[in-house]
């Protein structure tokens, strides 16, 4: 009798009746030949595989992460709702023991939305990953949760969200910004000064192979994260760097992702893009859910597969190795920089960002500030203005804020309703509550 | 008139129906060594007299084939697969003439290596020498497209007697099930064919010339030749008939619960508007999980016949069955003594029954009275809950579409429907206990026969049109043809619908009661650079389970509430 030697559960949600555009890559056939794959394998009749139903995200399950504008359910539709619930059955059901791992197979995908949602952001509008972790740290009190996004895109919805905070390590492998959508994740990013260096970017050149990839994720990925020593690893689990993936340049395999996946040991997976419905996505899901359930993926081939042609160049093999080191480098003298940064007694730091939703066609200013603290992630402000609207305030006090933060949070909120702003948000993780004014 | 027949772990159960109800019911014991003599006798005391020209129809439920596998008693059948990318084919090996040849398609049904031939004689050539004469060819994707079997069952079959095609199982994706299912086919195949070819030699020389029947694991019936085809359908198909035969007793406008108890388990099955739940996938039958489609059924090891004992101070009821009741002479306390301690059933000798409970008492520190009241209560109170982890793990079955995700149909049962020989005993205690009303199954003790002998003929097919490729595969079929890039999921809908009708006549089919129902229906865009390319259109249909026309169930008074 075949058996899993990891219990593994799979949330496959392939919202059959859903799509962005009827022509978009984010349309209802894209894990239609996942689909036939999976159930033609028989994966699910494995002893220790087990298939759940999606439950739905709530309304409050994205407040804990999300601030939208107008509300929660401008920026969702059902398939949403589902799509970041399946991730939060598999969470709980990891967190309740009934399995070890789990697999979200559910679209649409989250990485790109960021803390604010005025809109779609790179077929993306709220972050599954983040809805996920934050409901399971409310509900079973998990602290050190560490992401590892290994889509080709730059996981800067993620990074956005977990920027301050220093619970959360973040750690995003992805195709040179320079390159391709969104262009961001350099290594200069490393999180606000409350959480540097918890960020971490790893921008792999174009036509990296899967040696490189590997190298990256054994030689770097994997000590950090031991390092870091989290309760919860989950991965953001694109599999846009195929190399048949058609809007990328990589040249990941199968089998690639598969041996990643051995590697990372992630309790939880969350799919996220990937555009190669047919070449790529059958093989690669496959490959992961071998890979978790510790069953053997050797024979899972792409029929396209030429292994000479995806060769990687020395050139990409220098670069990726120095690319290594560098990273390693930031994570080893993070607290000396973060030290640097305080030193010159300043209490907030602001920052001030353009965002494009270019799924939604939406331009948005942000002035962000965030209180500089030493005991917490700190007390978190962000005046956002969308070309289409009144400029809103939200203010975000992190799960573990030390009291002045709290206290930080709650005077901008009040400061807020007498000011300028549409609409006046609260985001308050310690009370696990959201208001609106 | 019809007869319908159904062997049983004990009893051999048979009713001959009119158009008016069963007129004639009887019971004899079945001889497991040899069910050709249990089927005849029954047959013989049924037709007693009666001109047998008058029987139009003829349905049969045996354990045959269940019997020959559950016991290993088949005769060697080989297997040619052909894989392609994915898990090693090797883990799905079904007995050792298992063979990966070269070929594979892929998701849609395009080859991404194709066939060698040569490799493929020569493998034929080693089986037959083997003596392997009956041999199952199973592809990857194969319900996608049929080629490389059809190519695979040409090439091999000068020199085996009969060769059996994963794709003609069934439509549904699954390749080890599809391995294990045509690996069963070409196992029972033997032993099938050659006892339903004498039954029917039997029933010709007793002037029995109505079309015979056998019962199907999904609650239908397929003709005797059809059965021959595709002999791994009569699996487990026993409580399939008892579960067709509470749909009388069954209200079309609600949900239902059907429990068949027996001697030593009880099967739990669900109605839903009149029409029993199948199984998504298949059966599983000793290590082999199948495609072939079968009632939703759940069995708990609970029956009138269970052995009951005191362990650690607890009352355990089951799983095993030590034999008869004490009552009748058996080494074991069972339930049904318990009814005869309790005075509500008369059955053998109360004085054994009665004595064995105050055994039980006594390891419990409870008087007879009350040992016997604990036994059936607690025997009741696990059938209740195997009802609700039922319901349970049905609402629970992961869905595909929002749609269906937010419209999600809730299984609501609003009665509990009890049939079976302890049924009658049962069914008081069942009612004191359960949040439902709960009903006996007019002629309960032989619904199973009437269940059989009023089962409609079932079947399936599955469709795929791939407009890019411009092709149609059909499986249950062989069936593939050219389509070009106007074919509309209404064209699949009809040529589906004629695919269905003609495999139902061949199937022994009633041409004017086929009530086919939609099973898939799914349409998809194939998008090439970012426009439309074609569609692939995915359809299932059915023959859903039911009774036939013509003939009412009962005419005894009705048990169960009206509806």
């Amino acid at each position: 009798m075949l058996k899993a030697s990891h219990k593994t559960g799979l949330v496959f949600f392939p919202a059959f009746d859903w799509a962005i555009g009827p022509t978009h890559p984010e349309r209802e056939e894209r894990l239609l030949y996942t689909r036939d794959q999976v159930f033609e394998e028989g994966i699910l009749d494995v002893e220790g595989i087990r298939e759940y139903r999606p439950e739905l995200a709530s309304v409050e399950d994205v407040q804990r992460v999300h601030f939208c504008v107008p509300d929660v359910d401008s920026a969702m539709t059902e398939s949403h709702y589902i799509s970041a619930g399946g991730a939060m059955t598999i969470g709980r059901a990891v967190l309740d023991g009934e399995i070890e791992r789990g697999f979200a197979l559910v679209r649409p995908p989250g990485h790109h939305a960021m803390r604010m949602v005025h809109g779609g952001r790179g077929f993306c509008n709220v972050n599954n990953e983040a809805i996920m972790i934050e409901a399971l740290r409310r509900r079973y009190g998990i602290r050190r949760v560490a992401i590892v996004d290994t889509d080709c895109h730059h996981g800067d919805g993620t990074q956005d969200i977990y920027w301050h905070d220093p619970d959360t390590l973040f750690i995003s492998i992805h195709q040179d910004g320079r390159t391709l959508y969104p262009g961001s994740g350099f290594p200069e990013e490393q999180g606000g000064p409350n959480a540097l260096g918890t960020t971490i970017n790893i921008p792999l050149p174009p036509n990296t192979s899967d040696a490189g990839y590997l190298e990256i994720v054994r030689d770097t990925v994997l000590p950090i994260l031991e390092e870091f020593e989290p309760e919860l690893i989950v991965n953001s689990a694109g599999q846009d760097n195929h190399f048949s993936d058609p809007l990328t340049n990589m040249n990941f395999t199968a089998r690639g992702y598969a041996e990643l996946t051995t590697l990372l040991k992630p309790h939880i997976a969350v799919l996220e893009g990937g555009y190669s419905i047919e070449g790529a996505l059958p093989y690669v899901n496959m490959g992961i859910i071998l890979a978790m359930a510790g069953l053997d993926y050797g024979q899972v081939i792409e029929p396209d597969l030429c292994p000479e042609s995806i060769a990687q160049s020395p050139e990409v093999g220098d670069y990726v190795r120095r690319l290594g080191e560098l990273t390693r480098r930031n994570w080893r003298e993070r607290h000396d920089r973060m030290a640097a940064l305080r030193a010159n007694g300043q209490r907030l730091q602001r920052r001030s960002r353009r965002i494009h939703y270019d799924t939604s066609g939406i331009s948005e200013r942000q002035e962000e500030t965030v209180r500089l603290c030493e005991r917490c992630g700190g007390a978190l402000r962000i005046e956002s203005t969308a070309d289409q609207g009144w400029p809103v305030l939200a203010v975000h006090i992190p799960p573990h804020a030390c009291e002045d933060c709290r206290r930080t949070g709650r005077d901008w909120f009040e400061e807020g309703k007498r000011g300028r702003f549409g609409r006046v948000f609260l985001q308050d993780r310690p009370e696990d509550r959201f208001e609106i004014a | 008139m019809i007869i319908g027949l159904d062997v049983g772990g004990t009893h051999t159960d048979v009713v001959l129906l009119d158009p008016s109800g069963p007129v004639e019911r009887t019971k004899v014991p079945t001889d497991e060594t040899d069910l050709f003599r249990s089927i005849l006798s029954g047959l013989d005391r049924i037709l007693d007299g009666r001109d047998p020209g008058g029987i139009e129809r003829i349905v049969l439920s045996t354990t045959l084939t269940t019997n020959a596998i559950v016991r290993d008693r088949v005769e060697p059948a080989g297997v040619l697969v052909c894989a392609g990318p994915g898990m090693d084919p090797e883990l799905f090996r079904a007995g050792p003439h298992y063979h990966r040849v070269s070929g594979a398609m892929d998701h849609r049904g395009r080859e991404i290596q194709p066939l060698d031939q040569d490799q493929i004689r020569t493998l034929a050539v080693r089986l037959g020498e083997q003596g392997i004469r009956h041999v199952a060819v199973v592809g990857k994707f194969s319900s996608r497209n049929p080629a490389h079997e059809t190519r695979i069952a040409e090439l091999i079959a000068p020199y085996v007697e009969r060769v059996f095609m994963g794709h003609r199982t069934s439509g549904n994706l699954n390749f080890p099930r599809r391995i294990a299912t045509a690996f069963l086919d070409a196992s029972v195949y033997p032993i099938h064919r050659a006892f339903f070819e004498a039954v029917g030699a039997a029933l010709r020389e007793k002037g029995l010339t109505a079309p015979v029947h056998v019962m199907k694991a999904d609650g239908g019936t397929m003709s005797l030749e059809a059965s021959i085809e595709s002999p791994g359908q009569t699996l487990l198909s026993g409580p399939a008939a008892s579960i067709m035969g509470a749909l009388p007793a069954a209200c079309t406008d609600e949900d239902v619960v059907v429990l068949d108890i027996g001697g030593t388990t009880t099967d739990i099955a669900v109605l839903v508007g009149g029409v029993p739940l199948l199984q998504p996938l298949g059966i599983e039958i000793g290590p082999f999980k199948t495609l072939i489609r079968s009632l939703e059924t759940r069995s708990i090891g609970i029956g009138g016949d269970s052995h009951v004992r005191v362990r650690e101070g607890r009352l355990e009821i089951g799983p095993d069955r030590g034999g008869p009741p004490r009552a009748l002479g058996g080494p074991e306390v069972t339930p049904t003594d318990a009814f005869v301690a309790l005075g509500e059933l008369e059955s053998g000798d109360p004085a054994l029954a009665r004595a064995g409970i105050a055994e039980i008492g006594a390891a419990l520190g409870l008087d007879e009275r009350s040992a016997a009241q604990s036994i059936v209560e607690i025997a009741c109170e696990r059938i209740l809950a195997a009802v609700d982890r039922m319901l349970a793990r049905i609402d629970g079955q992961p869905v595909y579409t929002v749609h269906e995700m937010l419209e999600g149909y809730r299984v609501r049962p609003a009665r509990i429907l009890v049939l079976g020989g302890p049924a009658e005993r049962f069914a008081p205690h069942l009612a004191a206990q359960a949040r439902l009303p709960v009903s006996l199954v007019p002629d309960w003790g032989v619904a199973n026969a009437i269940g059989a002998a009023m089962a409609r003929t079932t079947c399936e097919v599955g469709l795929v049109a791939d407009t890019e490729r411009g092709l149609v595969s059909l499986s249950n079929g062989d069936a593939q043809w050219r389509c070009d890039r106007r074919y509309t999921r209404e064209d699949a809908l009809r040529q589906a619908g004629e695919a269905l009708r003609a495999l139902a006549l061949a199937s022994g089919a009633d041409a004017e009661d086929m009530d086919m129902e939609v099973t898939e229906d799914l349409q998809f865009n194939i998008v090439n650079g970012f426009s439309t390319t074609g569609r692939n259109i995915r359809i299932g249909l059915q023959i859903k389970p039911g009774l036939i026309r013509g003939y009412r169930p009962s005419t005894s008074t009705p048990r169960s509430d009206p509806c």
